[in-house]
């Protein structure tokens, strides 16, 4: 118990930014329609690529000689950057078209 | 000011974006608006993680351009290039490798912490192993989903017997091994932890196996989630923030969509991860038939009674997707129009391969949003219908889900077709769907086939009726 309370007390800022941005999750997706869920699915897809920011920090902290950690923050950033970029450039393509839609209607 | 004020600043913009992107994401008008926000976001993190101050490193700079380069060249083009109907798998290869990248990301960690470059507490060392176990499970996962949904695989081909206890003995030992590297600390070793990612990854593979058919979107969605997961988790490993908010965001979309894709087939998750139907739904497959002979139409008789009638509900499916057909269904849409013909179309939830598929297919061939309807507005609509069309549908209009206990989709709401006063299925054969099982629709007294490929049946209709 003792344990427990020290964990809470000494990490209080991160256990608040956790439960919030879990309920603020919530919140904001469960009012998204049905027909916006696939757009959805690939845009949130897109922001977990945000990965991409530790592969970014690993290859900037790795010594210049460093050639193991350079390959891997090097496929990481590759791996991260399609991620994001494919995510993104996705989910514009389907919302082109409802926008589309929507000027005629 | 300085430069760190300034990057720590972006960070928290950047978060705050993908907030109000995922917010404005919720509205047909608003949702392109949000994409482009939570993307500018993203761009600002990026930059703003390459300027950061980290104190004496030496940056390379050249390899992170180069990189990013690579990876957002050939990202941008797969976006591009990849065709409508291949959007779902599209989406779980991205999901995939950013899975990827969190299993890359704790690997170099825990190689420094087993070398004794850094030193971790157990707290720490435990983030790590979240972030390559959920990023590893993430990645075979997804590769397999990807490889199913493109038919590269076959669901049955690779469900082992007594596959889901096989899975929980995989998990059983993946977690007891977690917690004994945890609690020996450097001892374990880096090769050890090696292997604890090796069974990670024949773990995510042997998980999505036995899962097929109807249940492929509730998959990804569960994937989604855990990649954002293993983000949030690499996210405390580099004590970045952004990468918290970004991860838990996408953890929690993830579970609610997840979730409301469940409920739309009215079965609980654990009924679908242990695999509900596409692996072991055989119990409903086989009978029927029999003696039951199901009805042919002609495509003239087709075009005249759709021609003639005062409603039509249309109902699209995956069919209709892998045929490319929705282009043509807009022509035949317009013709009926024009004759005075009220055209609906009954969306199912789950119809296509994902939530919301069939939506941007047919978005995507002008068709005016209002006459979509979701699944009560659509059983309404088809009470009153003169004709339901079924391109390509199958499952989704079974009336086994609701009148066959013993049928595997027993309990999934249904679009009811036969209540319309005439049904015309359009279909490549009789063959029973992605579930396998038999849809006693095809015998019923108002049901007509129309066989053959969706876009060459819809083509001949469209040149019939052009000729009334």
């Amino acid at each position: 118990m003792e344990a427990i309370a020290q964990f809470f007390e000494s990490n209080l800022e991160m256990i608040y930014l956790l439960s919030f941005t879990i309920l603020l999750g919530f919140e904001v997706i469960s009012k998204v329609p049905t027909v916006l869920h696939t757009p959805l699915m690939s845009g949130a897809n897109a922001i977990s690529g945000v990965v991409i920011i530790g592969a970014i920090l690993l290859m900037r902290r790795a010594a210049a000689d460093d050639y193991l950690t350079l390959s891997l923050g090097f496929i990481g950033i590759v791996l991260g950057m399609i991620n994001v970029m494919g995510g993104f450039a996705v989910t514009d393509r389907m919302l082109e078209m409802f926008k589309k839609k929507k000027k005629k209607a | 000011m300085t430069l760190e004020f300034i990057t720590d600043l972006i960070f928290w913009i950047g978060a705050i974006a993908f907030i109000w992107g995922l917010r404005l994401l919720s509205s047909p008008d608003s949702a392109r608006r949000g994409n482009i926000i939570a993307g500018v976001g993203m761009g600002l993190a990026i930059l703003s993680a390459i300027f950061q101050p980290l104190g004496s490193v030496s940056n390379n700079y050249p390899w992170i351009i180069g990189a990013m380069l690579v990876g957002g060249i050939i990202g941008w083009i797969s976006a591009r290039k990849v065709q409508m109907t291949a959007m779902p798998q599209m989406v779980s290869i991205f999901n995939g490798l950013g899975g990827a990248c969190a299993v890359v990301l704790a690997s170099a960690e825990l190689y420094y912490f087993y070398e004794g470059q850094t030193a971790l507490g157990m707290g720490e060392l435990l983030i790590l192993y979240l972030a390559l176990l959920i990023g590893a499970v993430a990645f075979t996962g997804s590769m397999l989903a990807f490889a199913k949904l493109q038919g590269l695989v076959n669901d049955r081909k690779v469900t082992l017997p007594y596959h889901n206890i096989i899975n929980m003995a995989m998990l059983l030992l993946l977690l007891s091994l977690t917690v004994y590297a945890l609690l020996q600390g450097k001892d374990f070793g880096f090769e050890m932890s090696m292997l604890i990612l090796l069974i990670g990854l024949v773990y995510g593979f042997s998980f999505v196996a036995p899962i097929g058919g109807a249940d492929m979107p509730v998959v990804i969605s569960l994937l989604n989630s855990f990649s954002g997961l293993s983000a949030a988790a690499a996210g405390f490993a580099y004590d970045s923030r952004i990468m918290i908010v970004g991860g838990i965001l996408v953890g929690a979309a993830g579970t609610i969509l997840t979730v409301l894709m469940c409920d739309a087939m009215n079965r609980s998750l654990l009924n679908v991860l242990i695999g509900g139907f596409g692996g072991s739904g055989k119990s409903g497959a086989g009978r029927a038939a029999g003696d039951q002979v199901a009805k042919e139409v002609s495509i003239s008789d087709a075009a005249i009674q759709l021609f003639y009638s005062n409603s039509v509900v249309i109902v699209p499916g995956y069919g209709l997707a892998v045929a490319q057909a929705q282009m043509v269904v807009k022509e035949l849409d317009n013709l009926l129009e024009a004759n005075g013909v009220d055209v609906k179309y009954g969306i199912h939830p789950v119809a296509g391969r994902m939530p919301g598929h069939m939506n941007v297919l047919l978005a995507e061939a002008d068709i005016p949003y209002p006459k979509l309807l979701d699944l009560e507005a659509a059983n309404e609509a088809l009470a009153q219908a003169d004709i339901a069309v079924v391109i390509g549908a199958n499952d989704v209009v079974n009336p086994a889900a609701e009148n066959d206990p013993s049928s595997p989709i027993y309990g999934m709401p249904v679009l009811q077709v036969w209540k319309a006063k005439n049904v015309i299925v359009l279909k490549r054969s009789m063959n029973p769907g992605y579930a396998g099982i038999q849809n006693p629709l095809f015998f019923m007294d108002n049901t007509r086939m129309l066989f053959g490929d969706a876009k060459d049946s819809l083509n001949k209709l469209v040149a019939e009726v052009k000729n009334l």
